[in-house]
């Protein structure tokens, strides 16, 4: 498509930690499918992850055309390595029980959704496409697990400390989707994506008032826990990819 | 399977487009099925090439795979028909990002012009503007709520929001009814019950 042009790489980057958050939390969320504690759950879970495999799609089709040396999606999903990948952290950490998928669920939604409404404005009219198209189902995903959160939450004794356990557990993880970076700062400065701080702002003050509603307490003090958006990941990545990648690495190129 | 989108030609024009598209547009009167004999496929190329009337109405025929009573001309699937030199180029949108029957409903429209002789068919996707219910037209609706698909309701921009639109049970008729859960059997639809007639039933998601 394109020669010897050089490639955008915090574009690149851009679509990367977009579609790398999306396929890792599939790839967690789509684990549960037949294990939920109810029929209803399993088939939210699973549809969940299914929208977020098909934004993983969009997104790293795109991070392929911008790189412009020929990998398709499936290539960048199955054939890098923990380091290149750009997911944060909170994606990748475990489902534990229940409380702890819904929390993760809850705190990646409730930057996502803003975020992917800010993405709808891009320069890139690329960006701004797939944002408008997901937009609209993280919005839904947002409301399930808001409701959840509160439900819950504000529950029975044992579904409550269940749940201020996951959050405080999980929280620390959360900074990292709203913590800029050099690539964040250029992608903002051309206005290809919105201001991490803002974004950041606006999603802690929507956190504090659904967590006062649920009862729960967010442990703010706590450090952020980051790295994954540069490719430093936690040990459970490794693990996610051996699963996930095992076929194409065994039998490069199988298809079906 | 969908091939990237490279250039535009000249967009032949929907007779279905805009508000209500596969509404009325999407009338299969007196249309022969994908299936049946086609009596003398039509050359493909030059003077004689199938109009994008004709192109329309033959995709109206063509079933959505996992509801099979509407097209996927009612549900706003297919977004332009359009030759491009001796190819004919037809562009869809995905419902859902991830919905399993993208891939499916891209071979079937190819298939199906396939039948009426056209050899020559790319399927392209276009992701903008996103989908949306609105686009479902009044006699798709209808077909819906025969089936036993409560049919949006509400607007499109009431996805989201806490409150439940009004949804009315496709069995009984009556609007005492409620959501069991946001997702259902697929993508684009939730589980809901009736609380007079006592009924589950499929809701096709406002989106």
């Amino acid at each position: 498509m394109t020669t010897a042009i050089k490639t955008d790489t915090a574009l690149f980057d851009l679509a990367l930690r977009m579609g790398d958050n999306a396929l890792i939390l599939a790839q967690r969320v789509g684990a549960w499918c037949g294990h939920a504690p109810a029929l209803e759950e399993d088939i939210a879970l699973a549809n969940v992850a299914l929208d977020l495999i098909g934004q993983a799609k969009m997104w790293l089709s795109l991070a392929g055309e911008i790189e412009g040396k020929g990998r398709s999606a499936d290539d960048l999903a199955f054939l890098r390595d923990a380091r290149q990948y750009r997911n944060a952290l909170l994606v990748e950490q475990p489902n534990g029980d229940f409380a702890h998928t819904l929390m993760r669920q809850f705190l990646f939604d409730a930057w996502h959704h803003p975020m992917l409404v800010a993405l709808k404005s891009s320069a890139d009219k690329r960006v701004a496409d797939i944002a408008g198209k997901a937009e609209k189902e993280a919005r839904y995903h947002l409301e399930r697990s808001e409701d959840l959160i509160i439900r819950l939450g504000d529950g029975t004794e044992e579904s409550r400390q269940r749940m201020q356990t996951a959050l405080g557990a999980l929280y620390p993880f959360a900074g990292e989707l709203s913590a800029a970076d050099a690539v964040d700062a250029d992608l903002a400065a051309r206005k290809i994506a919105p201001d991490l701080g803002d974004i950041g702002k606006g999603c802690a003050a929507y956190l504090k008032g659904v967590f006062a509603d649920a009862t729960l307490n967010a442990p703010e003090s706590a450090a952020v826990r980051k790295g994954g958006k540069q490719g430093l990941h936690s040990e459970h990545l490794g693990y996610i990819l051996a699963d996930m990648q095992f076929l194409q690495r065994a039998y490069p190129g199988a298809t079906w | 399977m969908v091939r990237a989108e490279k250039r535009n030609s000249t967009l032949l024009p929907s007779p279905a487009c805009g508000r209500g598209a596969g509404g009325e547009g999407a009338s299969t009167k007196g249309i022969p099925r994908a299936d049946a004999p086609s009596p003398s496929p039509l050359p493909q190329a030059g003077e004689g090439r199938a109009s994008a009337d004709q192109i329309w109405s033959w995709l109206a025929d063509v079933p959505d795979p996992e509801i099979p009573v509407v097209s996927v001309v009612d549900l706003g699937i297919v977004r332009a028909v359009e030759w491009e030199g001796d190819d004919l180029v037809v562009t869809l949108t995905p419902t859902y990002s991830g919905c399993p029957a993208t891939a499916v409903i891209a071979f079937d429209v190819a298939e199906a012009l396939r039948r009426r002789g056209i050899n020559s068919v790319r399927t392209k996707s276009r992701l903008s503007p996103a989908w949306t219910t609105d686009w479902i037209g009044e006699t798709a609706r209808e077909k819906l709520k025969a089936y036993g698909i409560a049919p949006p309701a509400g607007g499109a921009r009431c996805v989201g929001d806490l409150k439940n639109p009004i949804v009315e049970c496709p069995r009984c008729g009556s609007t005492a009814t409620e959501q069991v859960s946001r997702f259902g059997s697929t993508p684009c639809k939730a589980s809901w019950r009736c609380r007079d007639c006592l009924e589950p039933f499929d809701y096709f998601k406002s989106f």
